[in-house]
C-alpha cells in the first residue's frame, strides 16, 4: 500500500511559487533578456504559474516562454513506451538566458535530455534549471537546480506525485511510500 | 495508448484505429522538428536501416532516407538494379545476408504484392513496407490520412474519392484501409476496367462518372495511371481516359464547392490531372511530399521503441 503524505497544499505551493518568482526577479530584473522553457510533459503547468505570475508582479506582457519536449533526446526511449508532446517555442534562444522549469528533479536524465533538446534552438547565453521538488538522494547525473520549490529526501521506491488544478483539479503534493 | 499493437508495418490492415492515431500524433510532433533551424533528432542514433528497394522510387526513397537521418539512424542503401539480385540471388538470401551485417530495420519496396509479409516471417528484423506491389503501401496512406487531417481538421465523416487506376493501384488499397479505419466516407471512381472484381467487398461506393463524384467527395485523390503494372490495353487510349476522368480546372471550378485536391505522385501531367489544378491552391500535393518525412519518422521512431 502505497501511504500519502502531502508535502505542499495549495496555500503552501502558493507561496512557494511566488519566492521562486522573486529569486528569478532578484538574478534577472526585467527578464529582458531572459526567456522561461517549461519541460512537457508536467512541467509546463509550473512554467506557465511562474510565467503568469512574474507578468503580474513585473506588470509587462512580454515575458518570451515556451514549452519543450524531451522525448525524441532520451536515452531510455527503448525501455519505456514513451509518447512525444507539443514543442512549441516560437523565439530563438541564441543568447538568451534560459530559466529551464521542471516539477521534480529525480535521476537528472529529463534535464539533460532537456538540454540537448534545447541546441535545436539556439546556443543559449546561460542555462539555470528552476525546479519545486528536488529529490536530491537520487540523482543519476551531475545537474543541480538552481531553484528549489523544497527539497525533499527519499528513496527511489518513493513516488513524488505533483498535481496541478489545470489538469488534476487540485493544487497538491504528495509522497507516496511503500509501507 | 503509448505503442503499436504491431512490430512492422507490413500494411495498414494489420494496424488498428489506435495503432493510426497514435501514428498521426507523433508525426505531428515531428512537423515541428523538421521545421526547425535544426532539424535533426538524435532518438535512433544506435539504429542501422537497410532500404531495400527493388523497384523504382524518388519520393518514397528520398522521404525515408531523410526520415531516418534526421532521427540520426545509420543508413545503407541497396537498389536492385546494380545489385546481386540481377545474379540470381533469392530475396531472403540478399536480406539475410545485409542482416549478417547487423542491421536492425528493413525498409523494403517491391514489386510483388507480399513480399513484406513474406521477409516478415522469415527474418528477424523490424520491416516497413515502403509498397509491395498492386497490395499496399502504408506510408502513402499514413501521410495522405496526416494531410486530410491537417487541412480539413479530422478525417471522421470527411467523404474522400479516390479517382483512376485502382485495380494496379497500392496507394488506393492502403488509402481505403486507412481513411476508413479513421471513420471516413471513401468512394472509387475510375473506369470499370480499371475497378477490382471484388471492390464491393471492400465498402466503398463505386462510381465511374468523375463530375459526381467530385460533386459528392471533400477530397479528391488522384491516382497515376500505372501503365508499367498494366499487361493489357484496359482503356482505348489515354486520350480518351483523361477526357473522362483527368481533372481539369473546368471541372473543378464549376463544382458547388471548393474540394481539396491531393495526389500521391509522381504526377502524370495533362493526363489524370492538369499542370493548372497541381499547382492550384486547392491542391495539397506537396503538403504531402512535406507530411511524407515526418510521417515516416513517426514510423520508423514508434516501431524502433518497441522492443
Amino acid at each position: 500500500m502505497m501511504k500519502p503524505r502531502i508535502i505542499l497544499d495549495s496555500k503552501l505551493l502558493d507561496i512557494t511559487v511566488t519566492r521562486l518568482c522573486y529569486q528569478l526577479i532578484e538574478i534577472h530584473n526585467d527578464f529582458s533578456n531572459t526567456v522561461i522553457i517549461g519541460l512537457q510533459p508536467r512541467g509546463i503547468f509550473l512554467a506557465s504559474r511562474i510565467h503568469k505570475k512574474l507578468q503580474e508582479i513585473l506588470k509587462r506582457k512580454d515575458i518570451k516562454y515556451g514549452s519543450l519536449d524531451t522525448t525524441f533526446y532520451r536515452d531510455d526511449f527503448r525501455q519505456k513506451e514513451l509518447v512525444p508532446n507539443a514543442t512549441s517555442i516560437d523565439f530563438i534562444i541564441e543568447g538568451k538566458n534560459v530559466i529551464m522549469v521542471d516539477d521534480v528533479l529525480f535521476t537528472g536524465r529529463t534535464i539533460r535530455a532537456g538540454l540537448d533538446a534545447m541546441l535545436a534552438f539556439g546556443r543559449p547565453n546561460d542555462v539555470e534549471l528552476l525546479v519545486l521538488i528536488d529529490r536530491r538522494l537520487s540523482r543519476h547525473l551531475p545537474i543541480q537546480a538552481k531553484y528549489i520549490g523544497k527539497v525533499i529526501d527519499s528513496i527511489a521506491s518513493e513516488k513524488v506525485k505533483v498535481e496541478w488544478k489545470e489538469t488534476d483539479g487540485v493544487d497538491k503534493v504528495t509522497l507516496l511510500s511503500n509501507d | 495508448m503509448t505503442k503499436l499493437s504491431t512490430k512492422h508495418l507490413l500494411g495498414i490492415k494489420e494496424l488498428t484505429a489506435d495503432d493510426i492515431h497514435l501514428i498521426l500524433h507523433t508525426a505531428e510532433n515531428f512537423k515541428e522538428v523538421i521545421n526547425r533551424p535544426i532539424k535533426k533528432v538524435p532518438s535512433l542514433r544506435d539504429i542501422t536501416i537497410a532500404n531495400l528497394f527493388f523497384e523504382n522510387s524518388t519520393r518514397t526513397k528520398l522521404s525515408f532516407e531523410l526520415a531516418e537521418k534526421r532521427l540520426s539512424a545509420d543508413v545503407v542503401n541497396f537498389s536492385s538494379g546494380s545489385s546481386s539480385v540481377k545474379k540470381g540471388e533469392t530475396l531472403i538470401d540478399t536480406v539475410n545476408n545485409i542482416l549478417a551485417m547487423k542491421v536492425d530495420m528493413v525498409v523494403m519496396r517491391h514489386p510483388n504484392p507480399g513480399a513484406a509479409v513474406f521477409l516478415s516471417k522469415h527474418i528477424d528484423a523490424k520491416i516497413i513496407n515502403a509498397g509491395d506491389g498492386a497490395h499496399e503501401h502504408p506510408t502513402q496512406a499514413l501521410l495522405d490520412a496526416f494531410s486530410i487531417k491537417e487541412k480539413l481538421g479530422s478525417i471522421k465523416g470527411k467523404k474522400i474519392a479516390i479517382i483512376g487506376d485502382i485495380l494496379h493501384s497500392r496507394v488506393a488499397l492502403s488509402n481505403i484501409f486507412c481513411l476508413q479505419k479513421l471513420g471516413a466516407e471513401v468512394m472509387v471512381c475510375g473506369p470499370t476496367t480499371l475497378m477490382p472484381k471484388y471492390i464491393h467487398s471492400l465498402g466503398v461506393k463505386v462510381e465511374h462518372d468523375l463530375r459526381k463524384a467530385l460533386e459528392w467527395c471533400d477530397v479528391a485523390n488522384m491516382l497515376r495511371i500505372q501503365l508499367e503494372r498494366q499487361d493489357i490495353k484496359y482503356f482505348p487510349s489515354l486520350r480518351e481516359y483523361t477526357m473522362l476522368f483527368g481533372l481539369n480546372k473546368d471541372i473543378l471550378d464549376s463544382l458547388s464547392k471548393k474540394i481539396v485536391v491531393m495526389h500521391p505522385g509522381p504526377i502524370n501531367r495533362g493526363v489524370e490531372i492538369t499542370s493548372d489544378v497541381a499547382d492550384s491552391a486547392q491542391s495539397i500535393i506537396l503538403e504531402q511530399v512535406e507530411n511524407g518525412v515526418a510521417v515516416r519518422m513517426a514510423v520508423l521512431f514508434l516501431l524502433a521503441g518497441r522492443a
